[in-house]
């Protein structure tokens, strides 16, 4: 499978605190990569390089090359909207715009000028709604409040705004983790359907949940890789004695 | 500082070797019955049998509720997999030994067939596979458990031996037929006994190196068509 971000030699330094250490990883296209380790050990760190969200941290440094579809996110030629545009975020608490549902998923199509009318509009708010199987909960009530959806609702209703400018990475920090076992399992089963069009990367402290569905984990301790593997292997024999101990719970 | 599982692996460990410890029993006293023609030592064994099965309900019942509540993961993992595949292949073990009891208590009352010149020699060898597999699970010895693997071969051959004998015997002795048709079962069920000695071996191989070993050459020739 092709990579659809490489990573070499990453280093990612919070003034003089390192958070990252020369790290290496592919991560395959139309794949469910699963961030783990202990809080602290720089996964949403690194997730967020992808997207360039540390830039706005002033102290923020990052040193080494981040290739997206072969070309340096890094590189001053970077048009960081474009790259945002492309490289989707959904974070651990849902936080959608105090807007109607429609206007929430709208909102990046009309400033990113991807619609050519009103009713091309009500098409792609409908796919993205689909996409992030929230359509058949939310059609009856469009223009009503987003804040009037459930915890789990909201957070769909950010993947849905994520997907409707159409981008091909979808970054999850936490998604689930503010969630009850029901909506949990929803955004779990997205996350599947999800990657026939995307390629996801999701951090999470659920190693059940990682085990459930990503194609590959990967395990970070102190800003370094430990281990990168097929996530069958990471949980049955991992390589590594320290990613055998913590997802045996050895260390916390 | 010690994992709430650990408890319950140490508890599954201990219950699971008990069972080994009273199959290896039932093997040996069974076979102990039947060469010594001692049928209330075979009724031990058939009346024990009981008890294993209820220490297979239980080690059943504990690893599943440890991979329910615990979900465990790598090395944790494959120890309750090991563990409850290694358990039914056990209790399969002393149903044979209870199936050696058996004919033991119906040849006792016959006359003396022969001299059970091989049988003792044959079971000694799945006794001692069956110890050493033991062992070798519980010092998660994969190099042991290859060797006793190869073991089985030298049961086999006894018992193609003892096959032909048995037959030799019916055809020249017509009035044994009966006992020597009991003789065929009890071979029979020392060979299997080897088998399943087998299995636990290629078990103790995947807790130790997660490889699957079982069915290698016959998967590989799937693989090539």
């Amino acid at each position: 499978m092709a990579s659809k971000i490489s990573v070499s030699n990453l280093d990612f330094f919070y003034g003089n605190f390192q958070a990252l250490h020369s790290i290496d990883i592919e991560i395959p296209e139309r794949e469910v990569m699963a961030f783990i380790g202990p809080s602290g050990c720089g996964k949403s760190t690194f997730l967020r390089t992808f997207n360039r969200m540390n830039d706005t941290i002033p102290i923020a440094r990052v040193d080494g090359e981040i290739m997206i579809d072969g070309k340096d996110i890094n590189s001053s030629k970077t048009d960081v909207v474009a790259l945002r545009r492309k490289v989707g975020m959904v974070f651990q608490k849902s936080n959608p715009f105090p807007k109607s549902i429609y206007e929430n998923v709208a909102y990046g199509i009309r400033i990113n000028r991807l619609h050519k009318d009103k009713s091309d509009m009500d098409v792609r708010v409908e796919k993205a709604l689909r996409d992030s199987a929230l359509w058949n909960e939310v059609k009856d009530r469009l223009n009503t409040s987003a804040f009037g959806l459930s915890g789990g609702q909201q957070q769909r209703l950010c993947i849905a705004r994520a997907l409707a400018v159409q981008p091909e990475v979808v970054l999850m920090d936490e998604p689930a983790s503010a969630l009850d076992p029901i909506a949990t399992q929803k955004i779990e089963e997205l996350v599947v359907e999800l990657k026939k069009e995307y390629t996801i990367v999701i951090v999470t402290h659920n190693m059940q949940q990682a085990a459930r569905v990503s194609d590959k984990t990967a395990f970070f301790m102190l800003g370094k890789l430990v281990e990168m593997n097929p996530t069958d292997k990471m949980f049955t024999n991992p390589d590594e004695k320290l990613t055998e101990d913590y997802i045996t719970g050895r260390f916390g | 500082m010690e994992r709430i599982i650990d408890q319950s692996l140490d508890v599954l460990r201990d219950k699971l070797l008990l069972l080994g410890g009273a199959t290896e029993k039932a093997v040996h006293n069974s076979m102990r019955s039947l060469v010594e023609r001692d049928s209330e030592l075979a009724r031990k064994v058939t009346d024990e049998d009981k008890f294993i099965n209820k220490m297979e309900v239980e080690i059943d019942r504990m690893s599943i509720e440890i991979l329910a509540l615990q979900q465990p993961a790598a090395y944790d993992l494959r120890f309750v997999i090991s563990v409850a595949k290694i358990t039914p292949v056990l209790e399969r073990i002393a149903d044979h030994a209870a199936n050696i009891a058996e004919a033991a208590i119906v040849l006792n009352n016959e006359p003396e067939v022969r001299n059970y010149v091989d049988f003792p020699r044959m079971a000694e060898i799945a006794g001692e596979m069956l110890r050493s597999a033991l062992d070798a699970f519980t010092s998660e010895d994969a190099d042991l458990s290859r060797e006793i693997i190869k073991r089985d071969k030298e049961i086999d051959q006894i018992y193609d031996k003892v096959f032909s004998e048995l037959i030799e015997m019916m055809i020249d002795n017509p009035e044994s037929t009966t006992g020597a048709a009991h003789l065929l079962f009890v071979a029979k069920h020392i060979e299997r006994i080897g088998d399943y000695v087998k299995d636990i071996c290629e078990l103790n191989v995947y807790l130790t190196e997660a490889a699957f070993i079982k069915h290698k050459r016959s998967l590989k020739q799937i693989k090539k068509g």
